[in-house]
């Protein structure tokens, strides 16, 4: 199916899809904004705040409870969502997938449930330095609490994966899960998940994937990724804040305690015990953020409307004129690889100027990028780095917002003389 | 914009009055900004309540080593008790640039710094 923000060679017509993002032409600083930023959070499309706002103005009601009309269409609403998220990384059901508020709680959710029933004293669980602070706090304390132990698979300078340290890890047989990241937030690095579950499989470990710069990106199959457990966040996918999913494997999901606990994740209740409601009512606790999840449906069918496939084309292209356009740039320093492998992520510094104010040069033209450490600070530890400056693409950037990032660091190294 | 980064600014930055330690200081502080890792350490040396001898050290962005480098020229030579006197806006209007709310913690990370070491006050001098 073609979108009518496709070119007839099915490329992106990011002019015309930019006029589906409102935000996108309210100016900043009085300059053309360019939103650099998605990584961090997307911009949303007018589908998805009509989507919000439509169903608070016809739908709104308790979902589950009610026998009136309106409880009826609310939760046929919140279900139609869930399928939709289903059908985009192809889950065996609709019940494997949870619903939560982000990437950092579905993590939690994994750490603190499974992790609590099924990590024991000794037990090893194998990270990686790329994770984001989202992926390793909620192990910390969990391994902590079980007598776990963490390991940290390290990367090579170009910022991919020293998978031989993982084969080391594995041969201990005392490894649970494996948790990764499929595409570093920091340096774009993307993964290779498939290779890498198949290892943890052979060993007896699951496989939990951090989806968060991932499923809006690019094709995610959970299947053929081998993924245990994949979490990912609606509102970095041009859906509402606040919307996120966790997905597992049915079996692993049924086994696991509920994470948090009370209304509409019980069957029965009674004083001193209770037992629990079926999948994924047990890890949806109290009343849902039906209107988010709503937005994340209308999200995903604009995302699979124009095609996951092409979206990931379309970065790629821009990552790669990014790329070429920066080396260009005297004193400016790129981090992460190049190649397939690389996401649209690109995290630089300018000479010594601290990231802190390269971005808010950038902001006085009108650019929004991301400064710091990108909540990894571990990555900025093992890459000698206090912070970085980012710059984020999605299906909205164009080659002419590189142009603009370029002439903002040009302006950056004026007010900073370098090369004076 | 281009106001935040002018010439008295990157001066005091690229080179920083004050700069370094003291060997036998009379206070001494360091503290750092999470939100990006901004780090400031203050010495002072004090002789007969007036602040003798003051230097910083520390590393971040324009904004903290500039504001540092300023408040150590303010300081030098004055009554301790000024110290208490002096408040954010104070520093601010040295500074004399706009300084949007995300950046006003790398603005006075250097005040904070001092007051934390000359009387034990930690919170940040715009939240008092």
């Amino acid at each position: 199916m073609s979108s009518p923000s496709q070119t007839p060679t099915g490329q992106i017509d990011v002019d015309r899809l930019k006029l589906d993002f409102p935000i996108l032409s309210r100016p900043t600083h009085g300059k053309r904004m360019v939103y650099l930023d998605s990584a961090a959070s997307s911009q949303k499309p007018a589908v998805v705040i009509d989507a919000l706002a439509n169903f608070y103005r016809m739908t709104n009601a308790k979902i589950h409870r009610g026998v009136y009309e309106l409880s009826e269409l609310s939760t046929a609403a919140y279900d139609e969502a869930r399928d939709k998220i289903a059908n985009l990384i192809n889950a065996a059901s609709p019940r494997e997938c949870i619903f939560v508020r982000n990437t950092t709680e579905g993590l939690n959710l994994v750490a603190s449930s499974w992790g609590r029933a099924n990590l024991h004293e000794g037990d090893e669980v194998v990270l990686t330095v790329l994770e984001h602070h989202s992926n390793i706090v909620p192990w910390q304390l969990i391994a902590r609490e079980r007598g776990a132990k963490l390991r940290f698979i390290d990367i090579d300078d170009e910022g991919r994966l020293r998978l031989e340290q993982l084969d080391d890890y594995l041969k201990s047989g005392k490894v649970k899960l494996v948790g990764v990241t499929q595409v570093s937030n920091a340096l774009g690095t993307i993964n290779p998940i498939a290779k890498i579950s198949a290892k943890a499989h052979a060993a007896g470990a699951l496989m939990l994937v951090d989806g968060a710069q991932s499923v809006p990106h690019m094709p995610v199959d959970v299947q053929t990724l081998g993924a245990d457990f994949l979490a990912f966040s609606g509102h970095k996918m041009l859906g509402p804040m606040g919307s996120g999913v966790l997905y597992g494997r049915r079996e692993l999901l049924e086994a696991m305690p509920p994470y948090m606990a009370g209304g509409d994740m019980i069957r029965t209740v009674e004083l001193y015990e209770s037992t629990w409601a079926d999948l994924p009512q047990k890890f949806e606790a109290g009343t849902a953020s039906v209107a988010d999840a709503v937005g994340l449906g209308a999200a995903v069918d604009y995302l699979s409307e124009i095609g996951m496939a092409q979206t990931r084309q379309h970065e790629k292209e821009i990552i790669r004129y990014a790329l070429a356009s920066l080396r260009e740039v005297p004193d400016v320093t790129l981090y992460g690889p190049e190649g397939d492998d690389r996401a649209g992520v690109v995290s630089f510094g300018i000479g010594d100027v601290h990231p802190h104010d390269i971005a808010s040069i950038l902001d006085g033209e009108g650019i929004a990028v991301r400064a710091g450490h990108h909540c990894a600070q571990p990555l900025m530890t093992r890459l000698g780095l206090t912070a970085t400056a980012r710059a984020s693409f999605y299906l909205y950037n164009d080659e002419t917002d590189v142009d603009r990032l370029v002439d903002g660091i040009m302006i950056v190294r004026r007010i900073f003389g370098l090369g004076a | 914009m281009a106001d935040l980064y002018r010439e008295q600014i990157l001066d005091h930055s690229r080179n920083p009055h004050n700069f370094g330690e003291i060997e036998d200081p009379d206070f001494t502080y360091e503290d750092s900004n999470p939100l990006c890792g901004d780090r400031v350490r203050i010495d002072v040396k004090v002789e007969d309540g007036i602040i003798a001898d003051i230097k910083f050290s520390g590393r971040g962005c324009a904004i903290s080593q500039a504001s540092a480098s300023m408040l150590t020229d303010m300081m030098k030579g004055k009554e301790v008790d000024e110290i208490r006197k002096l408040t954010a806006e104070d520093m601010l209007d040295e500074l004399g640039i706009q300084i949007s709310p995300a950046r006003v913690k790398c603005a006075l990370l250097g005040l904070k710094v001092l007051k934390s070491g000359a009387y034990g006050l930690t919170d940040w001098p715009h939240e008092q």
